[in-house]
């Protein structure tokens, strides 16, 4: 473990996210409000903390699958720390675990909350709040490498433990191309969904945490309706920018470099699109059978936040009939594209699943056949098969282990079941008493670090913190 | 440069290594998924797992946007139908390394016919390597351009030379040997001569000279060169052929150790000239009853590189024989280098830079008329390589050189009309096809007709 290099990134992720929080401060200036003196003073802390102690490059840069593995989940553990302090200083969350628990939910795109009342908040904060889910959705690490020029190939180690998706590859040969082209298209989806909104006549302010919401697919709202009050207009253009943002960057790319064929080959790209058309479709006949449709609008915008991990609500749903309750719960897990700023276990992984277990199948049927499993055209490598599926063994294990400790709560199944899947998803509201009108004030201090730790596992996808909780990840010549 | 690498072995990975750390975007296409899985981990390049010779491949590869694609596949054919695709579906320039002898010997054609910008051959380039260090002796440097094929050897002008004093024009008569100097360094100034340009002692100059010719001439002008008479080989494979038909051709001895009956009788059909041994390299007695110790330079040349490294330094301790090895593969090399072994050469390590020096001239030549440009004498001097395409036209075609008049600080070194390079009279003339290389001081030079004035 080379831990020079550790901390020289470190260093670097302190300064990107204390440069972060000079945006709140402004937005704190305009509004007036005095808590946003404490994101300058914690912005020139950080700022002079990472000059100082990290200024130098250590000599030793050779990097690896295990570093990068480990830097990601830190970073991610030590932006969150910071994050939290505005929250703390301010007042507005006086509870440290809370406060905690607020910014992992915001970085990592999940937006649950344990706010009952987020209209009292100060702008600054909720700014905040809300510009995390845009930092968090693209991911931190990948700004780093966009902005700063790191010898050496080993940074695709940090890529790949950071992005979503079962096998990162890059788009352009270059690392920082790569990076620099994510950020291109994240920021003009960003603007694009912006622009929209304000000719759809939305306050300003909301206006941009919404889109920052949106991008990353977080869903902290800036009222305490989430989505329900603003026009339909902004919320078809939410449904819409929500579901663009859980498609896989890579297709976008193609569609910018004219590669059609290839955008349009993309398999998950394609299964994301017709599970969220079966899945509103039957929501839809369910809840007209059931006497309780509100207009397609309401099950379109609701699918969409739930598939692509957003978490908006426009309606209630947890008081829709159990069939489409149960397919919004299923939804949860499928979650958005590979590659995307969404969360859940990604479509693609889900193609794998099936198509391995259809392999099997075969397999048992003609004991001697051969068959290689292929998407988006191209053999999918053995190893990534594999690894997939540990994905899923690990998945369930930490879920099985969240669920355990959360019933220790006391609270009904529905509620811990969910909340569970809604953090370890990166979704955000769940059903009863955390859906979409709830929030998780309630739980004790122990479910909620289950929940930080839920969260941050599900945005990095696992391996990342668990190699952090083995022991052999430490060991300086293991 | 947008590259494409076909082939992810030790000289494919060698190439990336080397082009990306000069910002250069590479893609490699390879077969084997594990080969690509470990490029892309230890380099910032992009991988593509498939095979080179298919369009679509290509195609993913981003072949219509590239500049360049090389092909260094274990196999010819592999290499040169990748290069053959690149060239019509993405119209760039392309390099094939081509190792069969028999491919080689028709390269002029291949190239013509299939678009090549340049095709490499390592056994012969690492020959070639081999037989300069050999040759020149180790004071002396040696610039080398046009894909490899014109030497340009720089010499000190030692006091007491013939030289000191003496205009160029007269150079010829007083040591009756063709000699072109394109370079003179004089202190700090780096000037293009001409007939009036006078020589002093001290000087440096940079002279174009095949390399078989290098020995008498620096006898002549006053430099000492030790007498390369023998030369023994340790093994028979392709590079001990293509060497020992270069040392043939300028005269020197040569006697190749080799195990294998069949090879011996083959070398001995293709090389009569040479004395060819049939036995073990490694058996110390044979080595001491065919003159190890009196033998003017040893090349090891086996297969094994443990073998090669042992032969060396057996000689070392023995003779006082000029020692080359070649080690095959790179690993622990900072090591082998320590040890008392001679110049190491590899071949692998050969190919890539040839390829590398091209790539640069090329990335230099971008925008411009030139073909390739190479820089020297920390960039103050430029050699270009301009082809004369076949339906071109100008006035300085066809006319003798002496009849045409040169800007100042520009000199035409060589032509190279299909694979025969002169060095330039006044009464050889430029033809379309040819390339003309010129060498000098001014920059921006965009077209042969910019040399003219």
């Amino acid at each position: 473990m080379n831990y020079g290099i550790i901390g020289y990134i470190l260093g670097r992720v302190i300064s990107i996210v204390a440069a972060a929080m000079l945006l709140p401060w402004v937005v704190g200036l305009i509004y007036n409000e005095k808590a946003s003196l404490i994101f300058l003073v914690c912005a020139l802390f950080f700022g002079a903390v990472s000059a100082i102690f990290f200024r130098k490059k250590p000599k030793n840069t050779s990097f690896y699958a295990r570093e990068g593995f480990v830097v990601v989940a830190l970073s991610w553990i030590v932006m969150s720390v910071i994050g939290a302090i505005p929250f703390v200083a301010s007042g507005a969350i006086p509870n440290v675990v809370d406060a905690l628990f607020e910014i992992v939910s915001g970085f990592t795109t999940t937006g649950s909350s344990i706010l009952r009342d987020v209209e009292s908040l100060p702008h600054c904060i909720l700014f905040w709040r809300s510009f995390s889910h845009w930092i968090g959705g693209m991911g931190i690490l990948v700004f780093i490498l966009a902005i700063l020029p790191m010898a050496g190939g080993q940074n695709i180690y940090l890529m790949r433990a950071e992005s979503t998706g079962p096998s990162v590859g890059k788009l352009v040969p270059k690392i920082q191309k790569t990076a620099i082209l994510l950020y291109a298209i994240y920021t003009a989806l960003t603007l694009t969904h912006l622009v929209l909104l304000l000719i759809g006549r939305v306050p300003v302010f909301d206006a941009f945490c919404l889109s920052f919401g949106t991008a990353g697919t977080g869903g902290f709202g800036v009222l305490n309706d989430s989505f329900a009050s603003y026009s339909a207009f902004a919320q078809i253009v939410t449904a819409i920018f929500m579901l663009l943002f859980g498609v896989n960057f890579n297709f976008y790319f193609f569609l910018i470099s004219r590669k059609f064929k290839n955008a349009f080959a993309m398999d998950d790209v394609r299964c994301y699109f017709i599970i969220y058309i079966i899945a509103s479709a039957i929501i839809t006949l369910n809840l007209i059978l059931n006497g309780s449709f509100g207009g397609l609008r309401e099950v379109l915008f609701q699918t969409s936040s739930i598939m692509t991990s957003t978490g908006f609500a426009s309606a209630d749903f947890n008081l829709w009939p159990s069939l489409s309750r149960a397919l919004m719960i299923m939804l949860m897990f499928t979650g958005a594209c590979a590659g995307s700023t969404g969360g859940g276990m990604k479509v693609s992984r889900f193609i794998i699943y099936f198509k391995t277990v259809a392999k099997e199948a075969r397999q048992l049927a003609h004991p001697r056949s051969v068959k290689v499993l292929k998407m988006d055209g191209k053999p999918i490598e053995h190893d990534v098969v594999r690894v997939v599926n540990v994905y899923l063994c690990s998945f369930i294990m930490v879920f099985a282990a969240s669920f355990i400790i959360v019933l220790l709560d006391n609270f009904d199944l529905t509620t811990s079941f969910t909340a569970v899947a809604a953090t370890l998803n990166n979704i955000g509201p769940g059903l009863n008493m955390v859906g979409p009108t709830g929030n998780f004030a309630d739980f004790s201090v122990l479910s909620k670090l289950v929940f930080i730790f839920d969260m941050l596992a599900g945005r990095l996808e696992i391996f990342p913190m668990l190699l952090l909780l083995a022991p052999n990840t430490w060991k300086k010549h293991g | 440069m947008n590259i494409i690498i076909v082939g992810g072995g030790k000289v494919g990975m060698t190439l990336a290594a080397q082009l990306s750390s000069e910002d250069h975007e590479i893609t490699l296409i390879d077969t084997d998924s594990k080969h690509v899985e470990s490029a892309v981990a230890a380099l910032d390049i992009q991988g593509i797992v498939g095979n080179g010779t298919s369009y679509h491949t290509q195609l993913d590869a981003g072949v219509k946007d590239a500049d360049l694609l090389i092909a260094v596949t274990d196999t010819d054919e592999t290499s040169l139908l990748s290069c053959l695709i690149a060239k019509k579906a993405g119209d760039c320039h392309t390099i094939a390394r081509v190792r069969d002898p028999e491919h080689y010997n028709e390269i002029e054609f291949i190239k013509e016919e299939l678009g090549l910008s340049m095709a490499i051959n390592p056994e012969i380039a690492a020959a070639g390597n081999i037989y300069r260090l050999i040759q020149v002796p180790s004071a002396l440097d040696v610039d080398n351009f046009a894909k490899g094929r014109v030497n340009l050897l720089r010499l000190e002008i030692p006091e007491g030379s013939v030289l000191d004093g003496l205009k160029l024009n007269e150079v010829e008569k007083k040591i009756k040997v063709e000699l072109l100097v394109c370079i003179v360094e004089s202190g700090d100034d780096i000037i293009i001569p001409n007939g009036e340009t006078k020589l002093k002692a001290g000087d440096k100059i940079s002279v174009i000279l095949p390399i078989n010719e290098l020995r008498p001439v620096l006898n002549k002008i006053g430099i000492k060169a030790k007498p390369i008479k023998d030369v023994m080989i340790a093994g028979g494979g392709n590079i001990s052929y293509y060497l020992a038909r270069m040392l043939i051709q300028s005269g020197i001895n040569v006697k190749i150790l080799e195990l294998n009956r069949a090879r011996c009788e083959e070398l001995s059909l293709l090389l009569p000239e040479a004395i060819i041994i049939q036995g073990d390299a490694s058996d110390q007695e044979l080595l001491k009853e065919e003159g190890l110790t009196n033998t003017d330079a040893l090349v090891s040349l086996t297969s094994i590189d443990e073998e090669n490294i042992l032969l060396s330094l057996y000689a070392h301790k023995i003779s006082s024989a000029k020692c080359i090895t070649k080690i095959s593969k790179i690993d622990f090399e900072e090591v082998v280098r320590e040890l008392p072994i001679g110049a190491v050469i590899c071949p692998k390590r050969i190919t890539s830079q040839f390829i590398s020096s091209y790539v640069r001239s090329m990335q230099n030549s971008m925008g411009s008329n030139v073909e390739t440009l190479y820089r020297m004498m920390d960039d103050r001097v430029e050699a270009l390589e301009f082809k004369v395409s076949n339906n071109a036209k100008g006035h300085y075609l066809n006319v003798p050189l002496m009849e045409l008049n040169l800007k100042p600080n520009i000199l035409i070194c060589s032509i190279i009309r299909g694979k025969k390079i002169t060095t330039p009279r006044g009464r050889d003339c430029i033809k379309n096809g040819d390339t003309v290389i010129v060498v000098t001081t001014v920059t921006g030079l965009d077209d042969l007709s910019d040399i003219f004035a």
